[in-house]
């Protein structure tokens, strides 16, 4: 044990995720001996992130202001919706620079068994957006795993009948990955998904 | 105990660090254990989708030193991928987990039973051989059953009175007759009764014919039963699928 301040210290960053005792210590001896002008930085922009950030009255992202980045930006496509279950997803699609249109973060995935049911994830809010937006496309991109499957499968019923498409990111085999070592069900996936060559 | 083998269910996963998973997994020989999946979130992981809720798979763990850790996954029946892409199952599916999930609380205690009771409800829900509904209040009754909860439908569970008997106790665990009756105790209707004990005992065919009526208070009954004796309520079943 560390006298007062340093102990809290100590204490305060182990309660960070991925952070244990020993690399809680390691992290407060560094700030301990850096330049103060570099701790005074750190500490402002903890301080602004919890001031500014809020979540975008549109999309539910993180953003600064009313709306975020993408919800401002005049060039986006807002007939496009692409539903994602976190604000990492949202900066995960917009790396691959393959769309242009706008998105919709639920804030997680359906799931009885934690006790998630439909009323706890921003779902009421999507579809008061479809009903007051012009919608071509709705792309369910929640994450392939058994929990985002079935929430995409409660979303498309939900949304049937509404007039535009609604379509689900393809799952398939990684690139980089070897055939054999994928599973069964990735496997299966990938051979209803596959697509012809033709040159 | 090194490494071994194991036939396993997943019952649930938790997210761990950066890419890793803990699994509950209620496996044929070994019960209930925790199990640790490293890089199981990476898209690359050669786990895939083996080790998502409700797959049947055969495992290989090693002994770790607070939970077991998962070294190979085949898939012997992927349940989920089928489950998932209907939601009423799904949620009934995500009840039947947790049930069993409960009742195998202690890890490493050997639960055969539960474990071929889930088998048989999650292999029946994925082929669609009964209505989804039925499914999951016949494997609550029979969790019960095996949890040595067993209800009693046909006679009075306090005097033994030959039935049928039109009021329901959850305290005195079943049917009871006008005498024993304790206060508050329920009324149901002969049918409802009748649907219960088929439920208990596998008789799909009398199951089947029942009234909608007769199903709705039966899931009422059940899931009032399940509550009383598990002294806890379960998280899913208030976001099952009734149709």
């Amino acid at each position: 044990m560390y006298e007062g301040v340093v102990q809290d210290l100590i204490d305060e960053l182990g309660r960070l995720p991925g952070v244990g005792p020993k690399s809680a210590q390691r992290i407060a001896f560094y700030l301990l001996q850096a330049d103060p002008a570099d701790v005074r930085r750190l500490v402002e922009v903890l301080t602004t992130v919890k001031e500014k950030v809020r979540f975008c009255a549109t999309c539910g992202n993180v953003s600064e202001e009313e709306l975020c980045r993408i919800c401002r930006d005049p060039r986006r496509d807002t007939t496009m919706i692409c539903v994602v279950e976190e604000s990492k997803d949202v900066i995960a699609i917009e790396k691959t620079r393959e769309f242009r249109g706008t998105y919709h973060v639920l804030g997680g995935a359906i799931s009885p068994i934690e006790g998630i049911g439909p009323d706890n994830l921003r779902i009421r809010e999507l579809m008061t957006r479809l009903a007051n937006v012009e919608i071509k496309e709705l792309i369910l991109a929640t994450d392939p795993n058994l929990e985002g499957e079935a929430t995409a499968t409660y979303l498309a019923r939900l949304v049937k009948g509404m007039g535009f498409t609604v379509s689900r990111l393809a799952s398939g085999l990684p690139v980089g990955g070897d055939l054999e070592y994928a599973d069964e069900v990735t496997l299966g996936r990938a051979f209803e998904g596959r697509r012809s060559l033709e040159y | 105990m090194g490494l071994y083998r194991d036939e396993a269910i997943v019952l649930r996963t938790q997210k761990l660090g950066e890419a890793d998973r803990i699994v509950t997994l209620l496996t044929r020989e070994h019960g209930q254990l925790r199990a640790v999946a490293k890089g199981v979130r990476r898209t690359t992981s050669r786990f895939g989708s083996r080790l998502e809720p409700a797959t049947h798979v055969d495992l290989q763990l090693h002994t770790g030193k607070n939970l077991e850790i998962v070294t190979q996954a085949e898939t012997i029946n992927p349940y989920g991928d089928v489950i998932s892409r209907d939601y009423q199952k799904w949620t009934v599916a995500s009840a039947m987990l947790e049930t069993a999930e409960r009742f195998t609380s202690m890890e490493h205690e050997p639960a055969l039973q539960q474990f071929l009771l889930l088998f048989s409800a999650l292999r029946s829900l994925s082929t669609s051989s009964h209505d989804a509904s039925l499914i999951l209040d016949a494997f609550l009754l029979r969790s019960l059953a095996v949890g040595g909860y067993a209800p009693s439908f046909s006679q009075c569970s306090r005097c033994g009175a030959s039935g049928p008997h039109r009021w329901f106790s959850l305290v005195a665990g079943g049917s009871v007759c006008v005498d024993c009756r304790p206060t508050g105790s329920a009324t149901s209707a002969t049918d409802t009764l009748e649907l219960l004990t088929a439920l208990l005992t596998g008789d799909w065919d009398s199951a089947e014919t029942s009234t909608p009526r007769a199903r709705r208070e039966a899931s009422g009954l059940v899931a009032a039963y399940l509550s009383w004796h598990m002294e806890r309520n379960l998280r899913s079943l208030p976001l099952v699928e009734r149709v």
